[in-house]
């Protein structure tokens, strides 16, 4: 009860701020001006979710069975050296890794892709494996006393338990992803860092902030995103956001 | 029926082999619960998990049922066996109903038939399935975490159950309560259990066979009974504790000692009457009155009978409690103690008198075991010397 009197305490004058600030953006005309590039948005936009989907999907799908690979007993040598090489890897600045995915495959939409695939794999990879490690010894051990098989363990008993932290891994991944796209189109893959890049160039301040606020609101939406996949499909019985 | 036979476990460490266990040799009787004991890394629960292959043993072979486990397959095997350890290893993903149904799901069973399954369980160790099938291991307390690890492990019915310290996380009160619901359950599923433990009051309670190891050998396998009375050697001795004698009390009934109480008085009796049969039963220092339906109403002490004159009733004494047969004699001391009494009148479930415990027939029926392997003893030895 308390907390909710206090968030209502704090509605009213937040409203009246953001209400402020919109009267402030039309009167200063910046509003208009950005919904001057509409068809570009909407088109980078587009272009923008799709290099995020594919290149975040991929990440994903490879990401997750490399982790659980490196996790099993007998890769553990294999592993310590690949989550060591890994955790250099992370080191990496993504622009760097863009600029040498280009070096490898050239310019466009697929080496775009590849970039966002490397700079976003590391997270989940190494989340899905300290995830897996982290499962107690006692449920594998109850798990294979009663007889499960390997497979049997992995898909009901180590990844369901290990689920809120493979998730933790995909959402950084992501929020990755999204904020490199824009740098995307440094190696010609287009997206909305085409409006932000232009903007600067042009000195156009409405050109910048209309690809800069789309970038941010995509970001903050897939966040929301994995974070409502998250809590639907860990189980309730291992999920820190539902106990 | 689980037989060892041979079984050797020798593991390669870095600070070189370590031999877990050395060829144990024992069997554990169809329905019978089998408690294997001794301090830690002695072998015990490596023993115990070569029975499911957690471990591989290193040579020697487990018959289950008669039947050699050592091709079996892995994976069947363990589904055949119930599986206990002492953390419970309720998976917290799962609700309680999905825990209790893995096993029968595993081996392919209807789902309406483990789903009837899982609350029938549940109803057998008291927790209502309305309220705990869907709720999740987290939302349990330990007490019944651990409950329901036990019928999980009796899901599938398996005729073979391994309890690796059950207990043994559990508040001491706790514990008692559950030791007691399981050997209930005992009763009724006649299960062939082998159990981990490193207590011997838990041991003594609930083994009908006790297993004592040390540094992986197995040193004495007998009945709790034979095992306080006659330990095998200073190990053992010093294992089951100095007051060993005392803690056959709890392994005896009331019923095994009871002297039945042949001559009592009513309330109508006279004191002289009274005086006379103690005279003619021989009892020392009173009589117990009882009423029209034979339940013991008080006792006429042997000194008011020869100093005073009148009707029973108007001189008994109250009794200060009773005992039931199926009482066991640790309570009865217990009481004894307690009340500063020597004898203690038992009564069936009716209330009717069934006759007395004395705490001379107490001394008497323990003293038996040690008096008969003493002359045991010394008949080999004379045997001996006229060889």
């Amino acid at each position: 009860m308390k907390k909710l009197k206090q968030s209502r305490f704090f509605q009213l004058p937040a409203l009246v701020v953001v209400l402020l600030l919109g009267v402030y953006l039309q009167r200063s005309g910046l509003i208009d001006g950005m919904l001057f590039y509409w068809e570009d948005i909407v088109y980078l936009t587009k272009q923008h979710i799709q290099l995020t989907a594919i290149s975040g999907t991929l990440a994903i799908v490879v990401g997750i069975p490399l982790g659980v690979i490196l996790s099993r007993p007998r890769f553990i040598k294999v592993s310590e050296w690949a989550m060591q090489a890994l955790n250099v890897g992370t080191t990496i600045p993504t622009l760097a890794i863009l600029a040498l995915s280009m070096s490898l495959l050239g310019i466009g939409f697929i080496p775009s892709v590849f970039g966002l695939f490397i700079a976003s794999l590391l997270p989940i990879v190494r989340n899905t494996y300290t995830g897996l490690l982290g499962v107690p010894a006692h449920l594998k051990e109850s798990a294979s006393g009663i007889g499960m098989s390997p497979g049997q363990m992995l898909l009901r008993v180590e990844i369901p338990n290990a689920a809120y932290v493979i998730f933790a891994g995909i959402r950084t991944a992501l929020a990755i992803n999204v904020g490199t796209v824009p740098l995307a189109f440094l190696i010609g893959g287009g997206g909305l860092g085409e409006l932000i890049f232009t903007g600067i160039d042009l000195f156009d301040t409405e050109m910048m902030l209309a690809g800069a606020l789309m970038t941010a609101l995509l970001a903050i939406t897939v966040d929301i995103l994995v974070a409502a996949c998250a809590f639907l499909m860990v189980p309730r019985g291992v999920n820190p956001s539902r106990a | 029926m689980i037989t060892l036979d041979n079984l050797t476990k020798i593991f390669d460490t870095d600070r070189g082999v370590v031999t877990a266990a050395d060829h144990i040799n024992m069997e554990v009787p169809q329905g019978e619960i089998c408690v294997l004991l001794g301090p830690s890394g002695c072998g015990k629960t490596t023993t115990l998990k070569m029975v499911n292959r957690i471990i591989n043993p290193t040579s020697g072979r487990v018959l289950i049922n008669g039947q050699d486990t050592t091709d079996q397959d892995t994976v069947s095997l363990r589904r055949n066996i119930g599986y206990v350890i002492q953390q419970i290893g309720l998976f917290p993903n799962m609700t309680i109903e999905e825990n209790i149904s893995i096993v029968p799901k595993l081996i392919g069973w209807e789902k309406s038939r483990y789903l009837k399954r899982a609350s029938e369980l549940l109803e057998m160790v008291a927790l209502d399935p309305a309220i705990f099938l869907k709720r999740y291991p987290n939302e349990l307390s330990g007490g019944q975490q651990q409950r329901v690890g036990v019928i999980r492990a009796l899901a599938a019915d398996p005729p073979v159950m391994l309890m690796d310290e059950p207990f043994g996380a559990i508040d001491p009160i706790n514990r008692e309560v559950i030791q007691d619901e399981f050997l209930k359950l005992h009763r009724e599923l006649k299960k062939t259990i082998m159990f981990v433990s490193h207590d011997i009051d838990e041991a003594v309670k609930m083994a009908d066979r006790i297993a004592i190891f040390k540094d992986g050998k197995l040193i004495q396998y007998d009945t709790p009974d034979d095992l306080l009375s006659h330990p095998a050697n200073d190990f053992v001795k010093g294992f089951v504790g100095r007051d060993r004698a005392l803690k056959r009390l709890q392994l005896v009934t009331v019923s095994e000692v009871l002297e039945t109480e042949s001559s009592v008085v009513t309330a109508e009796d006279s004191l002289t009457t009274a005086l006379k049969r103690m005279d003619d039963a021989g009892y020392e220092r009173a009589i117990i009155v009882v009423d029209g339906n034979d339940r013991p109403v008080g006792y006429i002490s042997r000194s008011v009978a020869t100093t005073t004159k009148g009707k029973c009733g108007q001189h008994s004494y109250n009794l200060r409690t009773v005992v039931h047969p199926e009482d066991d004699l640790r309570t009865v001391a217990s009481k004894m103690f307690t009340h500063d009494a020597t004898w203690l009148p038992c009564v069936s479930e009716q209330g009717k008198l069934m006759g007395v415990v004395t705490q001379r027939g107490i001394t008497h029926y323990l003293g038996a075991t040690y008096k008969s392997s003493r002359s045991d003893d010394q008949n080999v030895r004379r045997f001996r010397v006229a060889t």
